[in-house]
């Protein structure tokens, strides 16, 4: 089960003076797709008696999240954790997750968010499949267990299709498919009690430090633009709602919106 | 594997753009089609072929008719298994042919399938990928920028791979308009050999179910969009939506605030994590406007914003705005829309009870 943390969606704010997003101080959470992975490795565990392993890349401030899935009835987490790792793209990141799953060893199935909501690319999940060299399932809301192996559900553009993969396998959820579950007050005592979070560094796993990083990632971010989006007309409409929308309408007809 | 196979020292070696084409219902996909004409324009400034790749099952005839698109040859990889989508052996084939052939540039579309694809590719060849590229341009050195949206589209990040071959870019669809079809252009199709293993079928499609189009237009295809959000307060206001949208003839759509609560569906949502519309009337009715959001609509032709909070962050984007209680903004709107269409009689506007 992959986590990461990102900032909460909602409490990003466009600063109107400079146009860039207000990130200071800005609080945290499990990146919300990957909180409905974690709520359907739940439900296998509760249903299939499975063990469930949180994995996560990034500082020790993720612990917060890794914590939090441990509250909600996760067994223990890795985070891998360590500065050579920083600035790495999706390449890199897949890999070296690829190679900390296969240290951690034993799994039936790996679950990923379909992808996060701060960088969204979705395409760590399918990299991490494609490095274990394991079936893999994207965009799914159902996953269920059936003679040895893995049935999920995969929401597409033009339909709904039900996927059989053999296990290992790794599957990533669809954002919103399910209510995550809250943090229990066992789940919370377990915590507190300390030894169910892991620190691993790429020396612990084998991770090569030439395939990791800022400079061994294919990509590099040149330059960001602010977007200046064109300035928009803003013609308001005050008044009485059977005025207002009376003048609305001619203004739109006028400017040839409506017909 | 290694990237080195494809690093640094034979980078020179990589020329030629490449469009993977992929299937729907026995044509292309529309983001497929769209996608052709922006890589004509990057392939003739690198003055390179441009080639598409189909993987399918009995797809030459639709392969030639590509052409027509703009695209100098098709590369068909025919096999029984490749009917289906299956990410192991569409991975195979692309990563065989692009070891094979060397292009510097590969496009995909950012679809279910077009992701599922990349994702796994990218890492299988270790080369760079950027997701939902918006804009292409070339740097001094010829490499390609790949300009994406970054968090919450606010701003515009600059994607380059410097060292590592092919390129490659995913795009969503509706982001560039598709080319002008000419039955007339002279182009290649060409057969390429994959051996598809039957271990390589690893995943079964037990069950597919079609989405009925039940519910009037999509509304990443309609010219109009009326979009609702947290000030509805419910799932009940969306027909009063639903209303005014027929009458625009357009199509309804959300915010992620009122499919999180449950209003309506997922397939339903405009912005980050939900599809980009750019219509030609935008309606945003009780949308504060996140940054999510916008990433969504903010291409669009016009944008009429009803809220009733005048600081609400979407009446920035406002072409037309009205600092209203939607309650009685839109069964006004309605009402209005109905006398001009000479539809007073019988039938009482649904929502305009007070």
């Amino acid at each position: 089960m992959c986590i990461k943390q990102v900032p909460k969606a909602e409490e990003l704010q466009v600063d109107p003076k400079t146009q860039t997003l207000k990130r200071v101080g800005v609080p945290s959470e499990i990146n919300p797709p990957d909180a409905n992975a974690l709520e359907i490795a739940l439900q296998l565990k509760d249903r299939h008696g499975s063990e469930v392993v949180v994995l996560s890349m990034g500082p020790t401030s993720f612990d917060e999240s890794l914590e939090r899935s441990i509250g909600m009835g996760a067994d223990r987490a890795v985070l891998l954790t360590d500065r050579i790792l920083g600035g790495s793209d999706t390449v890199p990141t897949a890999y070296a997750l690829s190679e900390t799953i296969a240290k951690i060893g034993g799994y039936d199935l790996i679950l990923c968010g379909e992808e996060t909501t701060d960088a969204s690319t979705g395409h760590v999940g399918p990299g991490i499949a494609g490095h274990l060299d394991i079936p893999q399932v994207t965009y799914a809301s159902e996953v269920r267990v059936a003679d040895g192996r893995i049935r999920a559900r995969r929401t597409a553009e033009d339909g709904t299709e039900w996927w059989e993969v053999r296990m290992p396998c790794l599957v990533t959820v669809n954002f919103g498919c399910n209510g995550p579950r809250q943090p229990t007050l066992s789940g919370k005592i377990r915590v507190k009690r300390g030894g169910v979070i892991a620190h691993w560094s790429c020396a612990d796993v084998g991770i090569d430090p030439k395939k990791v990083g800022l400079l061994n990632s294919p990509t590099i971010v040149a330059k960001v633009d602010t977007v200046r989006l064109p300035p928009r007309a803003g013609k308001f409409f005050a008044g009485e709602p059977a005025d207002a929308v009376r003048r609305l309408l001619e203004a739109l007809r006028a400017d040839g919106v409506l017909r | 594997m290694s990237a080195g196979a494809h690093g640094i020292e034979d980078k020179a070696h990589f020329r030629g753009v490449w469009v993977f084409l992929e299937l729907r219902k026995g044509g292309l996909r529309d983001v497929s089609v769209q996608l052709i004409g922006e890589a004509r324009r990057i392939a003739d400034r690198r003055g390179a072929p441009l080639t598409g790749v189909l993987p399918g099952h009995g797809v030459e005839g639709l392969a030639r008719d590509a052409i027509g698109y703009g695209l100098d040859r098709v590369l068909v990889v025919d096999d029984p298994a490749l009917a289906t989508y299956r990410s192991r052996p569409f991975t195979k084939v692309m990563a065989t042919l692009i070891r094979r052939h060397k292009p510097e540039i590969v496009f995909f579309g950012a679809s279910k399938n077009g992701r599922d694809l990349g994702g796994r590719l990218h890492a299988v060849l270790e080369t760079g990928l950027a997701a939902d590229c918006v804009k292409f341009d070339l740097d001094a050195d010829g490499n390609l920028d790949m300009i994406r949206p970054s968090f919450g589209g606010k701003s515009l990040a600059h994607i380059l791979c410097k060292r590592h071959r092919p390129q490659m870019a995913s795009v969503r669809r509706n982001v560039f308009v598709a080319p002008r079809h000419d039955p007339a252009r002279r182009g290649e199709v060409l057969r390429e050999a994959v051996e598809i293993a039957e271990s390589d079928v690893d995943a079964t499609l037990v069950e597919f179910h079609e989405f009925t189009k039940e519910g009037g237009a999509k509304p990443d295809d309609a010219p109009v969009v009326v979009s609702g959000g947290h000030g509805l307060g419910g799932p009940e206001p969306f027909g009063m939506l639903q209303e005014l949208a027929d009458l625009l003839g357009g199509a309804v759509a959300a915010s992620r605030k009122a499919v999180d609560s449950g209003w309506v569906p997922k397939v339903l949502q405009v912005g980050q994590t939900g599809m980009t519309v750019r219509p030609k009337l935008y309606v945003a009715v009780g949308i504060s406007g996140a940054v999510q959001h916008l990433a969504g609509m903010q291409e669009s032709g016009k944008i009429l914003v009803v809220n009733v909070d005048p600081k609400a962050p979407m009446f920035e984007l406002a072409d037309y705005g009205i600092v209203g209680d939607l309650f009685a903004v839109v069964p006004e709107m309605i009402r209005q829309l109905r006398t001009a269409k000479g539809l007073t009689g019988r039938e009482a506007p649904l929502a305009a009870a007070p």
